[in-house]
């Protein structure tokens, strides 16, 4: 056991972490690595691949998952800071690349090859620009001097201009939705709220009207008519798995859906494993979004207020567009579930993400400041 | 929800709240300090709308899942209800409560298209299960994209055990019920079929539908609860003599088609009816195409000389003709360039008795004419031979006459040629001809003496159909009726043999032979009739009635009278009894 009388880095890390933030994001890749048994060995087969070819991917891509998540989580919020802005600076450079020398899967550009991996910079550069318009947002805050409101918007403009180049929508609504929501939180004045938000009404209306796949989508999902093959075998698996599933291995959804492991793992754990386990995993998500948003909440320095509030945005975004999809309570949209799908560029991201949520809650000696003037204040205060 | 939540999610946050407040009263004058406060309380309160965006977001997916799960699995399901497979019929019963038809309770398979993982896999499987499974149809019902398929209707538990230990997804089983018979063909053209949707489509079955079953299903009034049981008049004992008379009768004359009904000449109830060849009910595409025609009431026939019966009784119905009259047989009528002739020729002048037992045309012939063409036509119409049968047989088929009845017509007829009837109702004129002269309407559901008599109509004298029971009897003592004598039964009756038209003429080689016969003859009961045809003698030759059909009727009644309750008399044409009976 690690003493608290040690002050190394080891010691420091492991009395000051959020333990229920790491119990929770440990809990879902758990979760996320029983699942892969249920949807991936049939993905596999149809691939004429090996049964476990993604279990034990999904396996090895847990490894560095790891390893990037604690790793993240022993840097101070200036490292944090550091860290993201050259991320952010390298992703971008890379989501340049790859609109040329990208593999395309899809239809999509969206991978880029380094040496024997391949590589989804969009997904690495979530965290970083996230983190990095928290600084901006925080900058602002502090010295209106500093044009950070109006960086973070540029910042913004050509993260989405790449990503609509690529063209990756779900991406480019997701980032709008976190970022907005930062700029939320950050204070922006109502007006601009209409502002900004009759522009994204008005981009989804020209995306509806230019692409038409996307036009297609949201025709399929308001009317329920045409192709709509994957959501209605999702909807039916969810049924059929009632509250409490059809047990392991005897689903069929994860036969007949194309993206089983990935996209529609949600209706393949609700036909094997129920509602009630479904609503457990809401729950987990539910509850790193609501802590992440408290600690937020109750945070005095505004650049770490923003980065974790925004961080667990975009983890919160992502699950609700993936579940939302699968509930059918959204036009389709590939979104992996975070920590949950397969996929190694995605899950190694979120723990990015992850990593930085940890590395920013950490208990501090300036918040236990604020808690040491309010004990004296005479208001009781749970014990550590 | 935002608050509760945050309680659990980090257990000091209510006291940070309360600190927010409490610490802006406590250091309140910093400037510098105030712009951080509130600008920190703004940022607070974006986090609590934030908060309660996701909170609003959660329940409406909480709720959603919920939604989701209260529809019951059923209703993802692609197929209808399952009223009308699972719909009862009455059970079919004989007279004495045997089973003639039944509902069991079986399964059929079906598929899912869309839910088949691998249409291949899932054929080459069931096929093993399945071996006479059509593999390409098969494939292309599960490569299709519709959302519903049969497969296979009506399983055995068996097939279903095994087709459910291959675990092939995508495919599912219907309970359904199933008509079964466990007669076999016993019955068949009486009792029907169903088809593969349990509806009525011969026999009995279709009368029980036509009856309003079929109506309520169509409106999705039907019920699977028990129904009560439909009784026949048949009598299964009965019955399966007959048919096992007539079996024999076919082959053991190499004949094309046999036939034969006994019926209660008091009530009009059928008490066994058959036509073979015939089918199995269970499965009746699998027979041969010509089982499926009942011969008795839906295939009409020349009679031949069993109406001979009628013409006498209507010429003794006038009053022009007595039994004590005699007509001259000894030299054969030309007319119309035909040459009437008789097949016994006797060359002498025959008493009315003797032109019945030796079957004269001649003396028949003159018979019809003494009472004229009109009279003729309006006596076989009175006893119905010249209208469709009423009865609840679907399958009734319309006789045949001429088109404008000619003397030659009216000749013809008199002896059985120019008027096709069937031979129901060939033996139920006989009936009527013998039981005192009530023209009953056959029937294939109980009856009592009474309701028949009430709806029966007179079509002779009652001195006239005594008659006729005395002529049945001389000619079954005397006559070509000799073969089907069965002691102690007083059996009377009429042979019939008449050429068949073969492409167009009368053959001598081909012969449709009858016997209309009823027993006890001196107080009848029961009205028996068999049909043979295009029997062969021994030689090869065509046979006569007499050596074909009347021997049946032999074998019938003499197996089937103790099941019908006719006691045996003996003693009176017999040699008397050693032991009391």
């Amino acid at each position: 056991m690690v003493s608290r009388a040690q002050r190394g880095a080891v010691a420091d890390w492991f009395w000051t972490i959020d333990r229920f933030f790491l119990a929770l994001f440990i809990l879902l890749m758990g979760i996320g690595f029983m699942l892969s048994f249920a949807g991936s060995p049939a993905v596999a087969e149809r691939l004429g691949l090996d049964s476990f070819h993604f279990v034990r991917r999904h396996s090895i891509f847990l490894i560095p998952s790891l390893i990037t998540m604690i790793g993240l989580s022993f840097l101070t919020p200036r490292q944090v800071r550091r860290t993201a802005v050259i991320m952010l600076a390298v992703m971008i450079v890379l989501m340049v690349l790859v609109l040329f020398f990208g593999q395309e899967v899809k239809g999509g550009r969206r991978w880029i090859g380094i040496g024997a991996l391949s590589l989804q910079p969009s997904e690495f550069m979530k965290p970083a620009f996230i983190v990095t318009c928290a600084w901006l947002f925080s900058e602002h805050a502090r010295q209106p001097e500093v044009p950070g409101n109006l960086f973070a918007i540029l910042l913004y403009g050509m993260i989405v201009a790449l990503l609509i180049a690529q063209p990756d929508l779900g991406q480019t609504i997701l980032t709008t939705a976190v970022w907005g929501g930062m700029f939320f939180m950050a204070g922006m004045p109502w007006l601009w709220i209409i502002l900004l938000g009759g522009f994204a009404t008005g981009g989804l209306v020209v995306a509806y009207t230019m692409l038409p796949h996307v036009a297609g989508r949201i025709d399929r999902f308001l009317t329920g008519e045409g192709d709509t093959f994957q959501v209605d075998t999702a909807r039916e698996a969810i049924i059929r798995g009632d509250w409490l599933g059809r047990g392991p291995g005897e689903g069929i959804v994860k036969r007949i859906i194309p993206d089983s492991h990935t996209d529609f793992i949600f209706s393949v754990a609700a036909e094997e494993f129920g509602i009630i386990f479904c609503m457990a995993l809401v729950l987990i998500f539910a509850l790193v979004v609501m802590r992440g948003l408290t600690l937020a909440m109750r945070e005095r320095d505004d650049f770490t207020r923003f980065a974790v509030a925004g961080l667990v945005l975009q983890i919160g975004v992502q699950s609700m567009i993936n579940v939302g999809v699968n509930l059918e309570l959204l036009p389709a949209k590939g979104m992996t579930l975070p920590l949950i799908s397969y996929g190694g560029s995605s899950m190694v991201a979120i723990c990015v993400t992850a990593g930085f949520i940890l590395a920013l809650t950490r208990h501090r000696p300036e918040k236990r400041a604020v808690e040491r003037s309010l004990f004296r204040s005479g208001i009781g205060v749970p014990a550590e | 929800m935002s608050s509760f939540l945050s309680r659990i999610m980090v257990g000091k946050s209510k006291a940070h709240f309360s600190a927010g407040a409490n610490g802006r009263s406590q250091s309140a004058p910093g400037a510098f300090q105030g712009t951080r406060k509130r600008r920190g309380n703004q940022a607070r309160n974006r986090v609590v709308i934030m908060i309660g965006a996701f909170s609003i977001a959660y329940v409406v997916i909480a709720g959603r899942l919920v939604q989701y799960a209260m529809i019951s699995d059923d209703t993802v399901a692609s197929i209808g209800r399952a009223d009308n497979l699972m719909a009862s019929r009455p059970d079919i019963l004989d007279r004495n409560g045997e089973v003639l038809a039944t509902d069991i309770r079986t399964v059929s398979l079906y598929a899912e298209p869309h839910k088949i993982v691998d249409a291949d896999e899932a054929v080459e499987e069931l096929s093993t299960v399945l071996p006479n499974l059509n593999v390409t149809e098969i494939y292309n019902k599960l490569k299709s994209k519709s959302r519903f398929q049969w497969l296979r209707r009506q399983l055995t538990p068996k097939q279903q055990s095994q087709i459910l230990a291959l675990g092939i997804p995508g495919i599912g089983f219907r309970p359904e019920k199933r008509r079964f018979y466990p007669g076999g063909a016993t019955a068949s053209h009486v009792v029907g079929h169903v088809n593969v949707d349990n509806r009525g489509i011969a026999g009995m079955e279709r009368y029980i539908d036509n009856q309003g079953l079929a109506d309520l299903a169509s409106v999705g009034m039907t019920s699977d609860a028990r129904l009560e049981p439909v009784r026949l008049s048949i009598d299964l004992r009965v019955q399966n003599i007959l048919r096992d008379v007539l079996m024999g009768g076919m082959s053991k004359f190499k004949a094309l088609a046999a036939g034969g009904v006994i019926m209660d000449v008091h009530t009009g109830e059928i008490l066994a009816m058959a036509s073979v060849p015939d089918y199995d009910p269970n499965n009746p595409a699998a027979g041969a195409e010509d089982g499926w025609m009942n011969r008795m009431s839906n295939g009409t026939f020349e009679m031949g000389s069993t109406f001979k019966s009628f013409t006498i009784a209507m010429a003794l119905d006038s009053g022009k003709v007595s039994l004590k009259d005699s007509f001259d047989a000894r030299f054969p009528i030309r007319i119309g360039g035909f040459t009437i002739k008789d097949f016994h020729g006797k060359g002498r002048v025959l008493s009315v008795p003797e032109i019945f037992q030796y079957s004269s045309n001649i003396g028949t012939a003159k018979m019809a004419d003494l009472v004229g063409i009109a009279p003729h036509k309006e006596f076989l119409t009175r006893l119905g031979l010249l209208s469709r049968v009423p009865t609840e047989l679907p399958e009734v088929k319309m006789p045949s006459q001429p088109r404008e009845w000619k003397k030659i017509n009216s000749i013809t007829i008199s002896f059985g040629h120019g008027v096709s009837t069937t031979p129901l109702q060939t033996a139920v004129a006989g009936a009527a001809l013998i039981n005192g002269g009530h023209l009953i309407e056959p029937t294939f559901l109980p009856r009592t003496a009474e309701d028949a008599e009430a709806s029966s109509t007179q079509v002779i004298k009652k001195s006239t159909s005594d008659d006729m029971r005395f002529l049945f009897r001389w000619n079954g003592i005397n006559g070509s009726g000799k073969s089907a004598r069965v002691p102690g039964y007083n059996v009377g009756g009429k042979t019939g043999t008449a050429d068949k038209v073969v492409n167009g003429r009368y053959s001598a080689d081909h012969n449709f032979n009858a016997f209309l016969a009823a027993f006890p003859i001196d107080d009848p009961k029961y009205v028996v009739l068999t049909f043979i045809d295009d029997p062969r003698s021994e030689s090869g030759r065509a046979a006569i009635a007499g050596t074909t059909a009347a021997p049946m009727v032999h074998d019938l009644i003499s197996r089937t009278a103790p099941l019908l309750g006719v006691e045996p008399k003996f003693g009176t044409d017999g040699s008397a009894l050693l032991v009391s009976y």
